[in-house]
């Protein structure tokens, strides 16, 4: 059975590589290394704020935009090119098919995510290395513990070890919402119908937390207002969990167990969503 | 008919599991809250800030994304010197980034600093009562984003120092400044001179002698290192002050 998924995984991979979707690397590129220059102007501080808040708000966008166009389109383009009926004639079981058409996404992701990861490191050690060459040139007359604390400054406003967290969790939100997608391409009768739905729900998932406390408190709400409200916090996935790069920017540190939990949650929801898409597969017709 | 109750199957799993995670989101959301992690709930009066199209993103999870390029809008509005426009851009970033100290540092200061002075020597303006006043309202408003920067990060030094350099040397309030200093002090990532500038502040307060005479004898006990000029100075000023009796006086002649 893995050695089919695999099979499948490869040949979804080399799809999605052949639509030339690594462009956009050379954007976020573009991008990050612009800025870079750019940046350069401000103070240090700053400047390696406002890389991090830009090369990480990047990646967010691009993963998730990618996450959503790369799943919506996979399980259309089979059906129109008449390619799924070529496979499931084989002894491919459906589930099998969904299992690497999803890993064959994942991986995508996860190689998208990383090379960006590795632009934005590069970035981040080369601007952190000429700031403190120059701070150290700019400080030679100073006594040497106000030196190093001087340049323990700027490495702290520049290295920061949960920014490999916030990679983390950019790419699993990215695996949720490819999941989502992929469950909610099983029963849409089209790739565009399957986009706007993966968007509208990426918009209501970040509001989901808003929508769970109002309806939890209670208050004065109606029963219309209630029933949406609870329709919002039980159908759609709490986005928001996995925005934790906008606290990590800021130099918030996060402990080994909040991200575990995080990530957990995170994984929850791709084992259902995928469940739950192998299910409305399974009885769909073809 | 089968594919009915798969469907029907499949939406109560959907529900199910809705059901199911509720307690478990809430929990997380509460220890990223505690953390530090997760801002609060979209703030209405933001959206005017913003714009729609920014307020989406913002509310999208690109709340850092969108404070980076209002902050860059601000720069360019600093090199205008468009200061109204500086000071509501930053009330906009700091709402967006409320965990950003960088934002809260630079924010405060240029209208404290920058913004003030520029006030005071308005060319614009000929009359010299309202230069003043135009000066002290950009000074408050660089007081007030470092109140509202303290409020948002209570368990970092940096903005606590930052209140206490604005209250020295804006507002000539030692005594406030001292306190700010001895908070900032107080916190664990808070380097050596802090707690110096808390009790060189002190030292300048009327009637408060006693007191700073204790925390600067309090550095001088730490050793050789913390015996800066300064401290030695004012530990031999107070102790005239104070008439401690000649065999007790740590710095019984003026420092050279």
């Amino acid at each position: 059975m893995i050695r089919r998924i695999a099979a499948i995984a490869a040949v979804t991979w080399t799809e999605l590589v052949r639509l030339k979707v690594f462009y956009f690397i050379i954007i976020f590129a573009l991008l990050v290394i612009g800025n870079s220059f750019f940046l350069a102007r401000f103070s240090f501080e700053e400047e390696f704020q406002m890389l991090k808040d830009i090369a990480l708000g990047a990646m967010s966008i691009f993963s998730a935009l990618l996450a959503i166009l790369a799943s919506a389109t996979l399980l259309p383009k089979d059906l129109e090119d008449r390619t799924i009926y070529t496979i499931l004639a084989k002894p491919v079981s459906r589930f099998e098919y969904l299992m690497g058409k999803l890993a064959g996404v994942f991986m995508l992701l996860a190689l998208a995510v990383i090379l960006m990861g590795a632009v934005f490191a590069a970035v981040l050690v080369l601007r952190t290395q000429i700031v403190l060459q120059s701070t150290a040139a700019e400080m030679a007359a100073l006594p040497a513990p106000e030196l190093a604390a001087a340049l323990q400054k700027v490495r702290t406003a520049g290295y920061d070890p949960a920014l490999l967290a916030g990679g983390l969790v950019i790419l699993v939100k990215a695996w949720l919402l490819a999941a989502m997608t992929v469950f909610i391409s099983t029963f849409a009768t089209s790739a565009i119908f399957t986009t706007i739905t993966a968007f509208a729900a990426y918009f209501i998932g970040h509001l989901q937390a808003t929508a769970r406390d109002y309806w939890m408190a209670g208050g004065d709400l109606g029963p219309v207002a209630k029933t949406i409200l609870a329709l919002v916090a039980i159908v759609f996935p709490d986005l928001q969990a996995f925005n934790l790069v906008d606290g990590i920017v800021t130099g918030t540190p996060v402990t080994a167990a909040l991200l575990l939990k995080t990530l957990a949650l995170g994984f929850g929801y791709i084992a259902v969503y995928t469940v739950l898409a192998a299910a409305v597969f399974q009885t769909r017709e073809l | 008919m089968r594919r009915a109750a798969t469907l029907g199957i499949v939406a109560a799993g959907l529900v199910g599991f809705g059901l199911l995670r509720l307690p478990v989101e809430r929990s997380l959301e509460a220890a990223q809250r505690d953390a530090y992690l997760r801002p609060g709930a979209p703030v209405i009066g933001l959206r005017d800030q913003l714009g729609q199209l920014s307020y989406a993103a913002a509310l999208s999870g690109f709340r850092s994304l969108v404070a980076a390029f209002l902050w860059i809008e601000a720069h360019t509005a600093w090199e205008q010197t468009a200061w109204g426009k500086m000071a509501g851009l930053f009330r906009t970033v700091t709402s967006l980034q409320p965990r950003s100290l960088a934002y809260w540092d630079l924010s405060s200061w240029h209208m404290a600093w920058n913004a003030a002075i520029a006030a005071r020597q308005n060319p614009k303006e000929p009359s010299e009562f309202l230069r003043r006043r135009a000066e002290r309202e950009y000074q408050q408003l660089g007081k007030e984003l470092l109140e509202q920067g303290i409020a948002n990060n209570p368990d970092r030094y940096i903005l606590h120092e930052r209140m206490g350099i604005l209250l020295r040397d804006k507002f000539d309030d030692h005594a406030g400044a001292a306190e700010a200093f001895g908070k900032a002090a107080e916190m664990k990532e808070a380097p050596p001179y802090v707690k110096r500038l808390a009790a060189y502040e002190l030292a300048a307060v009327e009637g408060r002698e006693q007191e700073a005479y204790q925390k600067l004898k309090e550095i001088y006990d730490l050793g050789e290192d913390e015996r800066k000029p300064r401290v030695l100075t004012l530990l031999h000023e107070l102790e005239g002050k104070l008439g401690v009796p000649a065999d007790q006086r740590l710095v019984p002649a003026p420092p050279e």
